[in-house]
Protein backbone atom coordinates (compact mmCIF):
# COMPACT_ATOMS: atom_id res chain seq x y z
CA UNK A 1 0.00 0.00 0.00
CA UNK A 2 1.59 2.87 -1.37
CA UNK A 3 0.19 6.00 -1.36
CA UNK A 4 -2.21 5.52 1.25
CA UNK A 5 0.27 4.38 4.31
CA UNK A 6 0.92 8.08 5.21
CA UNK A 7 -2.56 8.31 6.07
CA UNK A 8 -2.91 5.87 8.57
CA UNK A 9 -2.66 6.35 11.84
CA UNK A 10 -1.40 4.55 15.12
CA UNK A 11 -2.82 6.21 17.77
CA UNK A 12 -2.23 5.25 21.43
CA UNK A 13 -5.55 3.21 23.65
CA UNK A 14 -3.80 3.31 27.11
CA UNK A 15 -0.71 1.30 27.72
CA UNK A 16 -2.18 -1.74 26.18
CA UNK A 17 -3.96 -0.76 23.27
CA UNK A 18 -2.89 0.37 19.58
CA UNK A 19 -5.42 1.60 16.97
CA UNK A 20 -4.69 1.25 13.29
CA UNK A 21 -6.31 4.19 11.92
CA UNK A 22 -7.56 4.52 8.36
CA UNK A 23 -9.35 7.50 6.87
CA UNK A 24 -11.86 8.26 9.03
CA UNK A 25 -15.10 7.93 6.75
CA UNK A 26 -17.71 5.15 6.31
CA UNK A 27 -17.43 3.66 3.05
CA UNK A 28 -16.47 0.28 1.55
CA UNK A 29 -13.29 0.82 0.43
CA UNK A 30 -11.97 2.21 4.15
CA UNK A 31 -13.90 -0.82 5.84
CA UNK A 32 -11.78 -3.00 2.93
CA UNK A 33 -8.63 -1.78 4.32
CA UNK A 34 -10.01 -2.87 7.78
CA UNK A 35 -11.27 -6.69 6.86
CA UNK A 36 -7.64 -6.94 4.72
CA UNK A 37 -5.29 -5.82 8.14
CA UNK A 38 -7.91 -8.19 10.02
CA UNK A 39 -7.09 -11.13 7.79
CA UNK A 40 -3.38 -10.02 7.69
CA UNK A 41 -3.12 -10.31 11.18
CA UNK A 42 -4.81 -13.68 11.68
CA UNK A 43 -2.06 -15.34 9.82
CA UNK A 44 1.24 -12.96 11.29
CA UNK A 45 0.50 -12.96 15.06
CA UNK A 46 2.61 -12.10 17.90
CA UNK A 47 3.16 -13.26 21.35
CA UNK A 48 1.23 -10.53 23.57
CA UNK A 49 -1.48 -10.05 21.42
CA UNK A 50 -4.74 -10.65 23.36
CA UNK A 51 -7.23 -9.74 20.93
CA UNK A 52 -8.26 -7.18 17.58
CA UNK A 53 -10.86 -5.04 17.33
CA UNK A 54 -11.93 -4.42 13.91
CA UNK A 55 -14.45 -1.02 13.28
CA UNK A 56 -15.64 1.00 10.59
CA UNK A 57 -12.21 2.33 9.91
CA UNK A 58 -9.57 1.23 12.26
CA UNK A 59 -8.61 -1.83 14.04
CA UNK A 60 -7.60 -1.63 17.87
CA UNK A 61 -4.98 -4.19 19.03
CA UNK A 62 -5.15 -5.58 22.84
CA UNK A 63 -2.09 -6.31 23.50
CA UNK A 64 0.18 -7.02 26.70
CA UNK A 65 2.59 -4.66 27.47
CA UNK A 66 4.57 -7.29 29.85
CA UNK A 67 5.05 -9.40 27.34
CA UNK A 68 5.42 -7.81 24.04
CA UNK A 69 5.96 -3.89 23.48
CA UNK A 70 4.31 -1.07 21.25
CA UNK A 71 7.51 -1.21 19.56
CA UNK A 72 7.73 -4.24 18.47
CA UNK A 73 3.84 -4.37 17.04
CA UNK A 74 4.11 -1.05 15.17
CA UNK A 75 7.14 -3.18 13.42
CA UNK A 76 4.87 -5.71 12.49
CA UNK A 77 2.25 -3.20 11.44
CA UNK A 78 3.89 -1.34 9.20
CA UNK A 79 5.16 -4.57 7.54
CA UNK A 80 1.28 -5.66 7.37
CA UNK A 81 -0.01 -2.05 5.75
CA UNK A 82 2.98 -2.36 2.78
CA UNK A 83 0.83 -5.74 1.89
CA UNK A 84 -2.71 -4.15 1.91
CA UNK A 85 -3.98 -3.10 -1.85
CA UNK A 86 -5.03 0.17 -1.85
CA UNK A 87 -8.94 0.32 -1.73
CA UNK A 88 -9.47 -2.52 -3.21
CA UNK A 89 -12.86 -4.42 -1.91
CA UNK A 90 -13.10 -7.24 -4.46
CA UNK A 91 -9.84 -8.98 -3.35
CA UNK A 92 -11.75 -9.89 -0.42
CA UNK A 93 -13.91 -13.19 -0.88
CA UNK A 94 -16.98 -12.39 1.77
CA UNK A 95 -19.69 -14.29 2.82
CA UNK A 96 -23.28 -13.33 2.80
CA UNK A 97 -25.14 -14.68 5.22
CA UNK A 98 -28.85 -14.52 4.43
CA UNK A 99 -31.42 -13.40 6.70
CA UNK A 100 -35.14 -14.74 6.89
CA UNK A 101 -37.79 -11.73 8.00
CA UNK A 102 -41.31 -11.55 8.39
CA UNK A 103 -42.10 -8.11 8.14
CA UNK A 104 -45.08 -6.27 9.51
CA UNK A 105 -47.74 -7.63 11.61
CA UNK A 106 -47.30 -7.89 15.33
CA UNK A 107 -42.91 -8.59 14.59
CA UNK A 108 -43.29 -5.67 12.29
CA UNK A 109 -45.16 -2.92 14.49
CA UNK A 110 -43.64 0.23 12.89
CA UNK A 111 -43.62 -0.88 9.35
CA UNK A 112 -46.70 0.85 8.03
CA UNK A 113 -45.09 3.66 10.14
CA UNK A 114 -42.02 3.40 8.18
CA UNK A 115 -44.20 2.79 5.07
CA UNK A 116 -45.94 6.45 5.36
CA UNK A 117 -43.12 8.15 6.24
CA UNK A 118 -41.58 7.45 3.18
CA UNK A 119 -44.58 7.76 1.34
CA UNK A 120 -45.30 4.14 -0.44
CA UNK A 121 -46.63 1.34 0.28
CA UNK A 122 -45.44 -1.21 2.95
CA UNK A 123 -44.33 -4.15 0.37
CA UNK A 124 -42.06 -1.42 -1.27
CA UNK A 125 -40.61 -1.01 2.15
CA UNK A 126 -40.19 -4.34 1.94
CA UNK A 127 -38.95 -4.81 -1.62
CA UNK A 128 -36.33 -1.81 -0.74
CA UNK A 129 -35.05 -3.28 2.23
CA UNK A 130 -34.77 -6.96 0.53
CA UNK A 131 -33.15 -5.60 -2.59
CA UNK A 132 -29.30 -6.02 -2.02
CA UNK A 133 -26.90 -7.34 0.38
CA UNK A 134 -25.52 -4.96 3.49
CA UNK A 135 -22.01 -4.76 4.22
CA UNK A 136 -21.27 -5.56 7.65
CA UNK A 137 -18.82 -3.04 8.66
CA UNK A 138 -18.46 -3.98 12.00
CA UNK A 139 -20.40 -5.22 15.02
CA UNK A 140 -21.03 -3.90 18.64
CA UNK A 141 -23.48 -2.19 20.92
CA UNK A 142 -24.72 -5.90 21.97
CA UNK A 143 -22.92 -9.04 21.67
CA UNK A 144 -23.74 -9.86 17.42
CA UNK A 145 -25.46 -6.57 16.52
CA UNK A 146 -24.13 -5.39 13.21
CA UNK A 147 -23.60 -1.65 11.94
CA UNK A 148 -24.59 -2.43 8.40
CA UNK A 149 -24.20 -0.37 4.92
CA UNK A 150 -25.91 0.14 1.86
CA UNK A 151 -29.57 0.66 2.78
CA UNK A 152 -31.93 2.71 0.55
CA UNK A 153 -32.16 6.26 1.62
CA UNK A 154 -35.81 5.99 0.75
CA UNK A 155 -36.59 3.96 3.68
CA UNK A 156 -34.33 6.07 5.92
CA UNK A 157 -36.46 7.27 9.25
CA UNK A 158 -35.02 9.71 12.21
CA UNK A 159 -34.75 7.43 15.50
CA UNK A 160 -37.41 7.50 17.79
CA UNK A 161 -37.11 9.95 20.29
CA UNK A 162 -37.74 8.05 22.89
CA UNK A 163 -35.75 4.29 22.84
CA UNK A 164 -38.28 1.53 23.69
CA UNK A 165 -37.03 -0.09 26.79
CA UNK A 166 -37.13 -3.59 25.66
CA UNK A 167 -36.87 -4.72 21.61
CA UNK A 168 -37.15 -8.45 21.56
CA UNK A 169 -34.39 -10.41 20.21
CA UNK A 170 -34.45 -10.79 16.55
CA UNK A 171 -36.31 -7.50 15.35
CA UNK A 172 -34.92 -5.87 12.66
CA UNK A 173 -35.24 -2.30 12.50
CA UNK A 174 -34.61 1.28 11.00
CA UNK A 175 -33.08 4.09 12.64
CA UNK A 176 -31.95 7.06 10.20
CA UNK A 177 -30.13 5.79 7.26
CA UNK A 178 -28.98 2.60 8.98
CA UNK A 179 -30.60 -0.54 9.43
CA UNK A 180 -29.86 -4.11 11.63
CA UNK A 181 -31.18 -6.70 13.78
CA UNK A 182 -31.20 -6.86 17.22
CA UNK A 183 -29.54 -10.16 18.80
CA UNK A 184 -30.63 -10.00 22.54
CA UNK A 185 -33.48 -8.26 23.92
CA UNK A 186 -32.20 -4.70 24.68
CA UNK A 187 -33.48 -1.18 24.30
CA UNK A 188 -33.34 0.57 21.19
CA UNK A 189 -34.41 3.90 18.88
CA UNK A 190 -35.19 1.96 15.65
CA UNK A 191 -38.66 1.39 14.59
CA UNK A 192 -39.02 -2.34 13.78
CA UNK A 193 -40.36 -3.51 10.67
CA UNK A 194 -39.88 -7.07 11.26
CA UNK A 195 -38.49 -9.97 13.17
CA UNK A 196 -36.01 -12.40 12.05
CA UNK A 197 -36.34 -16.15 13.26
CA UNK A 198 -32.80 -17.01 13.96
CA UNK A 199 -30.96 -16.56 16.77
CA UNK A 200 -27.63 -14.32 15.72
CA UNK A 201 -26.07 -14.49 18.92
CA UNK A 202 -26.16 -18.18 20.81
CA UNK A 203 -23.55 -17.65 23.80
CA UNK A 204 -23.79 -21.90 24.36
CA UNK A 205 -23.18 -23.03 20.63
CA UNK A 206 -19.81 -24.11 19.18
CA UNK A 207 -20.56 -20.95 16.87
CA UNK A 208 -21.83 -18.17 18.69
CA UNK A 209 -22.03 -15.37 16.08
CA UNK A 210 -24.64 -15.51 12.95
CA UNK A 211 -22.57 -12.83 11.22
CA UNK A 212 -18.88 -11.51 11.55
CA UNK A 213 -17.33 -7.91 10.72
CA UNK A 214 -16.63 -7.78 6.45
CA UNK A 215 -19.69 -9.78 5.62
CA UNK A 216 -22.75 -9.11 3.88
CA UNK A 217 -26.24 -9.64 5.07
CA UNK A 218 -28.87 -10.50 2.71
CA UNK A 219 -32.68 -10.07 4.60
CA UNK A 220 -35.30 -11.79 2.29
CA UNK A 221 -38.83 -11.74 3.31
CA UNK A 222 -40.70 -14.49 4.11
CA UNK A 223 -44.26 -15.71 5.61
CA UNK A 224 -45.77 -15.58 9.63
CA UNK A 225 -46.11 -19.74 8.52
CA UNK A 226 -42.24 -19.81 7.52
CA UNK A 227 -41.35 -17.89 10.19
CA UNK A 228 -42.67 -20.62 12.81
CA UNK A 229 -41.71 -23.41 10.55
CA UNK A 230 -37.97 -22.15 10.21
CA UNK A 231 -37.97 -21.22 13.88
CA UNK A 232 -38.65 -24.87 15.22
CA UNK A 233 -35.60 -25.87 13.07
CA UNK A 234 -33.67 -23.10 14.93
CA UNK A 235 -35.04 -23.89 18.15
CA UNK A 236 -34.53 -27.89 17.61
CA UNK A 237 -31.16 -26.81 16.48
CA UNK A 238 -31.40 -28.27 12.72
CA UNK A 239 -31.89 -25.02 11.10
CA UNK A 240 -28.85 -24.50 8.35
CA UNK A 241 -27.94 -20.97 7.71
CA UNK A 242 -27.80 -20.21 4.20
CA UNK A 243 -24.36 -18.73 3.22
CA UNK A 244 -23.63 -18.50 0.12
CA UNK A 245 -19.63 -17.36 -1.05
CA UNK A 246 -18.69 -14.22 -3.27
CA UNK A 247 -15.52 -14.52 -4.45
CA UNK B 1 -21.92 -26.06 48.40
CA UNK B 2 -22.68 -22.61 49.09
CA UNK B 3 -26.27 -21.29 49.15
CA UNK B 4 -27.40 -17.97 48.95
CA UNK B 5 -28.68 -16.68 52.14
CA UNK B 6 -28.83 -12.53 51.18
CA UNK B 7 -28.04 -11.78 47.82
CA UNK B 8 -26.74 -8.11 48.68
CA UNK B 9 -27.52 -5.26 46.12
CA UNK B 10 -25.57 -6.79 43.43
CA UNK B 11 -23.91 -9.74 43.58
CA UNK B 12 -22.32 -11.26 40.36
CA UNK B 13 -19.88 -14.35 39.67
CA UNK B 14 -16.68 -12.51 37.82
CA UNK B 15 -13.38 -14.23 36.99
CA UNK B 16 -10.56 -12.27 34.57
CA UNK B 17 -12.68 -11.30 31.73
CA UNK B 18 -13.91 -13.00 28.95
CA UNK B 19 -11.59 -11.99 26.06
CA UNK B 20 -11.23 -12.56 22.45
CA UNK B 21 -15.06 -11.55 21.65
CA UNK B 22 -14.85 -7.95 21.68
CA UNK B 23 -14.73 -8.14 17.64
CA UNK B 24 -18.18 -9.79 18.01
CA UNK B 25 -19.36 -7.06 20.49
CA UNK B 26 -19.33 -9.17 23.29
CA UNK B 27 -18.35 -6.92 26.14
CA UNK B 28 -15.41 -8.40 28.59
CA UNK B 29 -16.76 -7.82 31.76
CA UNK B 30 -14.53 -9.58 34.32
CA UNK B 31 -14.16 -8.55 38.08
CA UNK B 32 -13.99 -4.43 38.50
CA UNK B 33 -11.43 -4.63 40.56
CA UNK B 34 -8.76 -6.82 39.80
CA UNK B 35 -6.49 -6.42 42.35
CA UNK B 36 -8.56 -7.08 45.05
CA UNK B 37 -9.86 -10.06 42.41
CA UNK B 38 -6.24 -11.53 41.99
CA UNK B 39 -5.20 -11.20 45.97
CA UNK B 40 -8.63 -13.30 47.01
CA UNK B 41 -7.19 -16.04 44.37
CA UNK B 42 -4.07 -16.05 45.64
CA UNK B 43 -5.03 -16.00 49.31
CA UNK B 44 -7.17 -19.30 48.76
CA UNK B 45 -4.10 -21.04 46.31
CA UNK B 46 -6.36 -20.34 43.48
CA UNK B 47 -5.38 -20.72 39.48
CA UNK B 48 -5.66 -16.35 38.45
CA UNK B 49 -8.64 -17.72 36.49
CA UNK B 50 -10.84 -18.97 38.89
CA UNK B 51 -13.70 -17.27 39.40
CA UNK B 52 -14.81 -15.35 42.14
CA UNK B 53 -17.91 -13.74 43.84
CA UNK B 54 -18.04 -9.41 43.22
CA UNK B 55 -20.25 -7.85 46.26
CA UNK B 56 -21.25 -4.25 45.73
CA UNK B 57 -22.13 -1.43 48.20
CA UNK B 58 -23.96 -4.13 50.32
CA UNK B 59 -22.32 -7.07 51.25
CA UNK B 60 -24.32 -10.72 50.49
CA UNK B 61 -24.43 -13.67 53.42
CA UNK B 62 -24.03 -17.62 52.07
CA UNK B 63 -24.14 -20.68 54.16
CA UNK B 64 -21.24 -23.15 53.70
CA UNK B 65 -22.35 -27.25 53.77
CA UNK B 66 -18.70 -27.85 54.06
CA UNK B 67 -15.70 -26.63 56.02
CA UNK B 68 -14.25 -23.89 53.35
CA UNK B 69 -11.01 -22.07 52.67
CA UNK B 70 -12.21 -18.49 52.11
CA UNK B 71 -10.54 -15.09 51.38
CA UNK B 72 -11.65 -11.44 51.16
CA UNK B 73 -10.16 -8.41 49.87
CA UNK B 74 -11.42 -5.39 48.46
CA UNK B 75 -14.13 -2.72 49.93
CA UNK B 76 -14.46 -2.81 53.79
CA UNK B 77 -17.83 -4.68 54.05
CA UNK B 78 -16.95 -6.21 57.59
CA UNK B 79 -17.53 -10.18 56.87
CA UNK B 80 -18.53 -12.33 59.94
CA UNK B 81 -18.06 -16.38 60.49
CA UNK B 82 -21.36 -17.37 62.07
CA UNK B 83 -20.86 -14.01 64.20
CA UNK B 84 -17.56 -13.73 65.10
CA UNK B 85 -16.01 -11.05 62.60
CA UNK B 86 -13.17 -11.84 59.99
CA UNK B 87 -10.18 -9.72 58.75
CA UNK B 88 -10.55 -7.62 55.14
CA UNK B 89 -7.89 -8.84 52.86
CA UNK B 90 -7.49 -11.85 54.92
CA UNK B 91 -7.80 -15.65 54.42
CA UNK B 92 -9.94 -18.06 57.19
CA UNK B 93 -11.69 -20.71 57.20
CA UNK B 94 -15.41 -21.20 57.04
CA UNK B 95 -16.33 -24.04 59.35
CA UNK B 96 -19.14 -26.94 58.19
CA UNK B 97 -22.72 -25.48 58.20
CA UNK B 98 -21.01 -22.11 58.69
CA UNK B 99 -22.74 -18.70 57.75
CA UNK B 100 -20.53 -15.84 56.14
CA UNK B 101 -22.40 -12.43 56.12
CA UNK B 102 -21.06 -9.22 55.14
CA UNK B 103 -22.48 -5.77 55.96
CA UNK B 104 -22.45 -2.68 53.98
CA UNK B 105 -19.38 -1.50 52.49
CA UNK B 106 -17.42 1.35 54.62
CA UNK B 107 -14.84 2.15 52.80
CA UNK B 108 -14.44 1.25 49.19
CA UNK B 109 -17.16 -0.02 47.29
CA UNK B 110 -16.57 -4.02 45.81
CA UNK B 111 -15.76 -7.14 47.57
CA UNK B 112 -14.42 -9.67 46.37
CA UNK B 113 -14.58 -13.29 48.20
CA UNK B 114 -13.17 -15.74 46.86
CA UNK B 115 -13.36 -20.07 47.85
CA UNK B 116 -10.36 -22.32 47.20
CA UNK B 117 -11.04 -24.20 43.94
CA UNK B 118 -12.91 -20.87 42.59
CA UNK B 119 -16.89 -20.41 41.80
CA UNK B 120 -17.61 -23.45 39.45
CA UNK B 121 -20.16 -21.92 37.39
CA UNK B 122 -20.14 -23.02 33.30
CA UNK B 123 -17.51 -20.99 31.47
CA UNK B 124 -19.03 -19.75 28.11
CA UNK B 125 -16.85 -18.30 25.67
CA UNK B 126 -14.32 -19.00 27.73
CA UNK B 127 -15.06 -17.16 30.73
CA UNK B 128 -17.16 -17.40 34.10
CA UNK B 129 -17.84 -13.42 33.97
CA UNK B 130 -21.26 -12.61 34.44
CA UNK B 131 -22.38 -9.87 31.89
CA UNK B 132 -25.74 -8.98 32.90
CA UNK B 133 -26.98 -6.92 30.14
CA UNK B 134 -26.05 -9.41 27.44
CA UNK B 135 -27.47 -12.17 30.37
CA UNK B 136 -24.12 -14.16 29.88
CA UNK B 137 -21.91 -16.14 32.19
CA UNK B 138 -21.87 -16.38 35.78
CA UNK B 139 -25.44 -17.84 37.74
CA UNK B 140 -27.58 -17.76 34.72
CA UNK B 141 -25.93 -14.54 33.43
CA UNK B 142 -27.92 -12.31 36.54
CA UNK B 143 -26.73 -11.50 39.71
CA UNK B 144 -27.50 -13.62 42.42
CA UNK B 145 -30.54 -13.72 44.56
CA UNK B 146 -31.85 -15.72 47.45
CA UNK B 147 -31.43 -19.47 47.71
CA UNK B 148 -28.75 -19.52 44.83
CA UNK B 149 -26.93 -22.24 44.96
CA UNK B 150 -23.20 -22.06 44.24
CA UNK B 151 -20.75 -24.72 43.53
CA UNK B 152 -17.05 -25.11 44.33
CA UNK B 153 -14.54 -25.93 41.51
CA UNK B 154 -11.10 -27.12 41.40
CA UNK B 155 -9.11 -23.77 39.93
CA UNK B 156 -6.15 -24.38 42.28
CA UNK B 157 -2.67 -24.01 41.62
CA UNK B 158 -0.92 -24.31 45.34
CA UNK B 159 -1.39 -24.86 48.44
CA UNK B 160 -2.68 -22.48 50.91
CA UNK B 161 -3.66 -21.56 54.41
CA UNK B 162 -5.27 -18.97 56.52
CA UNK B 163 -3.08 -15.84 56.37
CA UNK B 164 -3.24 -12.01 56.80
CA UNK B 165 -1.53 -9.98 53.38
CA UNK B 166 0.64 -7.63 54.97
CA UNK B 167 -0.34 -3.59 54.96
CA UNK B 168 1.68 -3.22 52.49
CA UNK B 169 -0.21 -4.49 49.71
CA UNK B 170 -3.57 -3.23 51.13
CA UNK B 171 -5.22 -0.02 48.93
CA UNK B 172 -5.99 2.91 51.43
CA UNK B 173 -9.80 3.54 49.66
CA UNK B 174 -9.11 7.15 50.93
CA UNK B 175 -12.31 8.82 48.97
CA UNK B 176 -9.67 11.09 46.98
CA UNK B 177 -8.07 9.46 44.09
CA UNK B 178 -5.66 10.36 41.83
CA UNK B 179 -5.81 8.32 38.56
CA UNK B 180 -2.70 8.20 35.87
CA UNK B 181 -3.78 9.09 32.94
CA UNK B 182 -2.00 8.49 29.11
CA UNK B 183 -3.48 10.73 26.64
CA UNK B 184 -5.14 9.73 23.37
CA UNK B 185 -6.37 8.51 21.01
CA UNK B 186 -8.67 12.13 20.92
CA UNK B 187 -6.40 14.63 22.42
CA UNK B 188 -6.88 16.78 19.10
CA UNK B 189 -10.37 17.43 19.38
CA UNK B 190 -9.14 19.28 22.93
CA UNK B 191 -7.74 22.50 23.22
CA UNK B 192 -4.50 22.39 24.66
CA UNK B 193 -5.69 24.73 27.55
CA UNK B 194 -8.78 22.40 27.73
CA UNK B 195 -5.98 19.65 28.77
CA UNK B 196 -4.13 21.29 31.20
CA UNK B 197 -7.31 22.22 33.02
CA UNK B 198 -8.52 18.87 32.67
CA UNK B 199 -5.45 17.79 34.85
CA UNK B 200 -6.11 20.43 37.16
CA UNK B 201 -9.34 19.57 38.21
CA UNK B 202 -11.61 18.05 40.47
CA UNK B 203 -13.95 15.68 39.39
CA UNK B 204 -16.93 14.29 41.90
CA UNK B 205 -18.35 11.08 41.03
CA UNK B 206 -21.59 10.77 40.28
CA UNK B 207 -24.35 7.82 41.78
CA UNK B 208 -24.01 6.35 37.93
CA UNK B 209 -20.91 4.02 38.48
CA UNK B 210 -22.25 0.69 37.24
CA UNK B 211 -19.95 -2.27 35.90
CA UNK B 212 -20.22 -0.26 32.30
CA UNK B 213 -18.52 2.56 33.65
CA UNK B 214 -17.91 5.33 35.98
CA UNK B 215 -20.20 9.03 34.93
CA UNK B 216 -18.20 11.95 36.79
CA UNK B 217 -19.49 15.32 37.20
CA UNK B 218 -17.55 18.21 37.26
CA UNK B 219 -15.50 21.38 35.13
CA UNK B 220 -16.80 20.59 31.60
CA UNK B 221 -14.16 19.44 28.96
CA UNK B 222 -15.32 21.29 25.92
CA UNK B 223 -14.28 19.62 22.59
CA UNK B 224 -12.70 22.10 19.84
CA UNK B 225 -15.57 21.40 17.49
CA UNK B 226 -17.98 18.16 18.11
CA UNK B 227 -17.87 15.44 20.06
CA UNK B 228 -18.72 12.73 17.98
CA UNK B 229 -16.23 10.56 15.90
CA UNK B 230 -16.75 7.60 13.29
CA UNK B 231 -17.63 4.85 15.91
CA UNK B 232 -14.52 2.55 16.76
CA UNK B 233 -13.42 0.40 19.39
CA UNK B 234 -13.28 1.47 23.39
CA UNK B 235 -11.35 -0.28 26.11
CA UNK B 236 -11.42 -0.43 30.24
CA UNK B 237 -10.20 2.84 31.30
CA UNK B 238 -10.88 4.99 28.31
CA UNK B 239 -12.20 8.06 29.28
CA UNK B 240 -15.21 9.28 26.51
CA UNK B 241 -16.05 12.75 26.76
CA UNK B 242 -19.71 12.96 25.07
CA UNK B 243 -21.37 16.13 24.25
CA UNK B 244 -22.32 17.45 27.68
CA UNK B 245 -18.37 17.47 28.54
CA UNK B 246 -18.65 15.38 31.50
CA UNK B 247 -16.24 12.31 31.46
CA UNK B 248 -17.46 8.83 31.20
CA UNK B 249 -15.10 6.39 32.25
CA UNK B 250 -15.03 2.66 30.30
CA UNK B 251 -15.33 -0.10 33.13
CA UNK B 252 -15.44 -4.29 32.87
CA UNK B 253 -18.84 -4.66 30.86
CA UNK B 254 -18.27 -1.30 28.34
CA UNK B 255 -19.84 -1.48 24.93
CA UNK B 256 -16.77 -2.53 22.62
CA UNK B 257 -17.69 0.22 20.30
CA UNK B 258 -18.91 3.74 20.96
CA UNK B 259 -19.09 6.90 19.33
CA UNK B 260 -17.88 10.46 21.27
CA UNK B 261 -13.98 11.24 21.26
CA UNK B 262 -11.77 9.94 24.23
CA UNK B 263 -9.40 12.84 25.65
CA UNK B 264 -7.23 9.37 27.35
CA UNK B 265 -7.29 6.15 29.27
CA UNK B 266 -7.12 5.51 32.84
CA UNK B 267 -3.93 3.43 33.03
CA UNK B 268 -4.88 -0.03 34.04
CA UNK B 269 -3.06 -0.30 37.30
CA UNK B 270 -4.92 2.54 38.53
CA UNK B 271 -8.57 1.23 37.45
CA UNK B 272 -8.86 -0.86 40.75
CA UNK B 273 -8.62 2.62 42.73
CA UNK B 274 -11.72 3.64 40.34
CA UNK B 275 -13.44 0.26 41.26
CA UNK B 276 -13.46 1.24 44.53
CA UNK B 277 -14.87 5.08 44.31
CA UNK B 278 -17.93 5.65 45.57
CA UNK B 279 -20.52 8.15 44.50
CA UNK B 280 -19.28 11.40 46.00
CA UNK B 281 -15.47 10.96 45.96
CA UNK B 282 -13.58 12.68 44.18
CA UNK B 283 -11.15 12.07 41.06
CA UNK B 284 -7.83 14.03 39.55
CA UNK B 285 -6.29 12.85 36.58
CA UNK B 286 -2.32 12.57 36.22
CA UNK B 287 -0.89 12.70 33.21
CA UNK B 288 1.91 10.54 32.61
CA UNK B 289 3.86 8.62 29.91
CA UNK B 290 3.46 5.15 28.78
CA UNK B 291 7.08 3.70 30.46
CA UNK B 292 5.16 5.05 33.50
CA UNK B 293 2.25 2.90 33.26
CA UNK B 294 4.18 -0.12 32.03
CA UNK B 295 6.28 0.19 35.85
CA UNK B 296 3.15 0.37 37.16
CA UNK B 297 1.98 -3.16 35.55
CA UNK B 298 5.47 -4.38 36.78
CA UNK B 299 4.36 -3.30 40.26
CA UNK B 300 1.29 -4.68 40.58
CA UNK B 301 2.69 -8.20 39.37
CA UNK B 302 5.38 -7.38 41.77
CA UNK B 303 2.65 -7.50 44.52
CA UNK B 304 1.22 -10.77 43.56
CA UNK B 305 4.50 -12.54 43.35
CA UNK B 306 5.19 -11.13 46.75
CA UNK B 307 1.71 -12.04 48.68
CA UNK B 308 1.74 -15.51 46.76
CA UNK B 309 5.15 -15.87 49.05
CA UNK B 310 3.14 -15.47 52.01
CA UNK B 311 0.69 -17.77 51.19
CA UNK B 312 3.01 -20.75 49.31
CA UNK B 313 6.13 -21.02 51.88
Amino acid sequence: MKDDTNEVKLLMAGEAGLVVEFEAVISPEINGLVQQLMKLLKHNTLAGIIEVVPTYKSVTIYFDPLLTTRVRLTQLIEQLLCKIEPLETKCLAARTVHVPVCYGGVFGPDLEFVARYAGMAPQEVINLHTAKPYLVYMLGFTPGFPYLGGMSELIAVPRQEKPRTKVPAGSVGIGGNQTGVYPIESPGEWWLIGRTPLKTFQPASDDPFLISAGDYLQFYAISIEDYFTIRREVESGNYLPKVSQIS
Amino acid sequence: MITTIHPGHFTTVQDSGRWGYQAYGMPIAGAMDRYAMQVANLLTGNSPKAAVLEMTAEGAAFRFDQEQLAAVCGAQMQGKVNGEPVSNWSSFVVPKSGELRFETAAKGYRTYLAVRGGIDVPVVLGSRSTCTRARVGGYEGRTLRQGDVLYVGEDCDFPAAAVQVEAAYIPAYTGAFVLRVLLGPQQNMFSREVIEKFFKSTYAVTNQIDRIGYWLKGPKVVHLDKADIVSDAMWPGAIQIPSNGMPFIMMADHQTTGGFAKIGSVIGADLPKLAQARPGDTIRFCSIEEEEAIQALQAEQQCYAAIKHTVFL
